[in-house]
């Protein structure tokens, strides 16, 4: 294995881990929340590109307006999904809530089918992501920049809203005590709705950089990342946003070098993801930046 | 009127169903066949989930896992070995594979016991975790044992899959098993075990404080959780005759966690009539998306339809029976004669005084 190839390794390594990091961040905040596995979020994901798709294509809008348009409505579709699914099942056992997740990602899954055909579709890439850059013999393309960069922004955007702002201090209330802060006259359910907003539109760029990356969109396109970036979201400690950063980088990175290094075994590509998570568990049941939770009688 | 024996009831009742089956078997339709099959299928397995989730309260999502198991060792016991070879083209299949033979019988229980011991070697560690953080290490678990099935062609024919396996399964199989999964989980619950399982689900800690081995109830039910789930997948092997990885994905999981959960968790009744039902649904959709001729208009077919309108059925029996079709609720004799009583007793009143 020569120098430079590892490097480029490392450099595509980043970009899938800050790819698994943005959909991480949907579930883990409305894992943090609701204490709720958002099955649906992988699907959520999936819905980002063939919206982009859309408008790019057929109502032949500029990439970026098209891009736009598609994030917001997939942040919309995030947000009903709660309303009309997860909302009246907010005092029901939780595992009726996680079957409404499932039943919302069948839902969305199966009309991406009947809308979008079960055809994968090719596409198209702006000029802006093809470019190849070169690096004495590093070659990287810039989708692997943009996805790093964009992902970058948009983290900083959202540590910024977390941590700065009242709505972000009205959600890590809710996570700690949902009925106590409802009682000290914060809107629980608008700051749900902002969260799976929130965590829905990031899921959305990362699914238009994902169909940059992986140019091919289809409607089963969203179920392996969606349980990866879950995964990340587990092994990076569920319910901590730097976590879930950490986590799909750790996921992705390792993803990449396990492939690099044993080219050999790569058909066990996806469950060295579920091997990490094992020995997380393991080692560490809370993930890596969550907290320990005190078990009382 | 005395009421009769609890015993005398289940007989007689048994009786019943084992003329149903056989009319069943031998007046029904292939199709309707298939999905009382299917259905009985269902029971199998939900009941076994019930076992682990509903009883014992640990969250686990491992079941397509085990059903695996069953469904490909069952599947390389089955099949004559002159047709193994005709069938693994990537890898010629491993020695003492190729040449083993079984009964069905044989192949089941063998397929029951690997996925058994599977779940016992991965419960013993993975059973300390506790709520979410257990279901979804038993996912990981699953999805581990689906990609190294995908991944030794010598033993499993890699992503190609096996076929042809010779279809044993019929409804004396399926409802067969599927009423010995009943009796023995409903034995199990009903003994002092099941009282320590239920003493686990409802409080771990006060459970362990009153004397009851977490790690060996756990372990106990899970093993046994996954021995059924291995049966059920030999089933599945010999009802569909063709199994490849895919069939596997976590997606099988959530079918019988859909059942399971709309049932009513701990409730065997409630899985028992949401396995049929869930099956009766989903092929009762099927002609939503079938395309029709309308008098001269045509509809084409619209692939993916039925799960929509399926998931749309889900998503509201989800919220308006927010605990499941049943709640908790179980099925006894005691509770059949009262509530005949009950119909009839404002009857005798009447008559009594018109007279």
């Amino acid at each position: 294995m020569s120098l430079t190839m590892l490097l480029q390794n490392i450099v595509n390594g980043f970009s899938l881990g800050s790819l698994y990091a943005l959909i991480a961040i949907g579930y883990t905040m409305v894992y943090g929340i609701l204490r709720l596995i958002n099955f649906a979020h992988g699907e959520v994901f999936m819905l980002a590109p063939y919206f982009l798709f859309y408008s790019s294509m057929i109502f032949v809008l500029p990439w970026w307006l098209s891009a736009i348009i598609a994030i917001v409505l997939t942040a919309l579709t995030g947000m009903l999904s709660e309303r009309i699914a997860y909302k009246p099942l907010r005092d029901a056992p939780r595992i009726s809530a996680l079957i409404s997740a499932i039943g919302v990602s069948f839902f969305l899954q199966n009309l991406a089918i009947v809308l979008f055909s079960g055809i994968p579709k090719s596409v198209h890439r702006p000029a802006f992501f093809s470019k190849l850059f070169q690096f004495g013999e590093i070659r990287i393309q810039s989708t692997l920049f943009a996805s790093i960069g964009i992902s970058i922004i948009v983290l900083s955007l959202l540590i910024y809203i977390v941590y700065k702002t009242k709505t972000g201090l009205a959600m890590r209330a809710i996570s700690k005590d949902i009925e106590t802060s409802r009682l000290m006259g914060v809107d629980v359910n608008k700051a749900i709705s902002i969260t799976f907003v929130i965590g829905s539109a990031l899921a959305a760029v990362g699914g238009i950089l994902w169909s940059l990356r992986f140019p091919q969109i289809f409607p089963t396109m969203g179920t392996i990342p969606g349980l990866k970036a879950f995964i990340a979201a587990v092994v990076g400690g569920i319910g901590s946003i730097p976590g879930a950063m950490l986590g799909g980088m750790l996921l992705g990175m390792s993803e990449i070098l396990f492939v690099t290094f044993f080219p050999a075994i790569s058909g066990y590509r996806d469950s060295f993801v579920f091997i990490i998570l094992i020995l997380i568990l393991f080692l560490k049941p809370d993930g890596i930046l969550g907290t320990k939770t005190q078990e009382k009688v | 009127m005395k009421q009769p024996s609890g015993k005398i009831c289940t007989v007689i009742s048994l009786m019943f169903i084992f003329i149903l089956v056989y009319v069943a078997q031998n007046k029904l339709d292939a199709y309707l066949i298939r999905i009382l099959n299917l259905g009985a299928m269902y029971v199998t397995l939900g009941v076994s989930l019930n076992l682990i989730y509903g009883f014992t309260g640990q969250f686990s999502l491992g079941h397509a896992g085990f059903m695996a198991i069953g469904a490909y060792v069952t599947a390389l016991l089955v099949l004559p070995p002159y047709y193994k070879e005709v069938i693994f083209m990537l890898e010629p299949l491993a020695w003492p594979l190729n040449v083993i033979h079984t009964p069905f019988v044989v192949a089941l229980i063998a397929g029951g016991v690997l996925s058994a011991l599977a779940a016992f070697i991965i419960g013993v560690p993975v059973l300390r975790l506790k709520g979410d953080y257990l279901g979804i290490a038993t996912l990981g678990f699953a999805e581990i044992i689906r990609i190294v099935l995908n991944n030794i062609p010598h033993i499993t024919n890699g992503a190609l899959g096996i076929k042809g396996i010779p279809e044993y399964t019929n409804l004396w199989w399926t409802m067969g098993i599927a009423i010995f999964t009943i009796y023995i989980v409903k034995g199990l619950i009903s003994s002092s075990y099941g009282r320590a399982l239920m003493a686990i689900r409802e409080n771990e800690i006060a459970a362990e404080v009153m004397g009851v081995n977490l790690t060996y109830h756990k372990v106990m039910s899970f093993t046994i959780s996954a021995f059924f789930a291995g049966v059920g997948g030999g089933l599945f092997a010999c009802l569909l005759t063709t199994i490849d990885p895919k069939a596997f994905r976590f997606v099988m999981t959530y079918n019988i966690l859909i059942v399971v959960v709309l049932g009513g968790l701990g409730s065997i009744t409630g899985t028992v009539i949401a396995a049929f039902l869930y099956n009766f649904l989903l092929e009762s959709l099927r002609p939503i998306e079938a395309g029709f001729n309308l008098g001269p208009m045509h509809f084409p077919p619209i692939p993916g339809l039925r799960m929509v309108t399926f998931s749309v059925l889900l998503l509201i029996l989800i919220l308006y029976k927010q605990k499941g079709l049943l709640g908790g609720f179980e099925f006894s004799w005691k509770w059949f004669f009262q509530s005949i009583k009950k119909v009839f007793k404002p009857k005798k009143t009447t008559e009594g005084s018109t007279l």
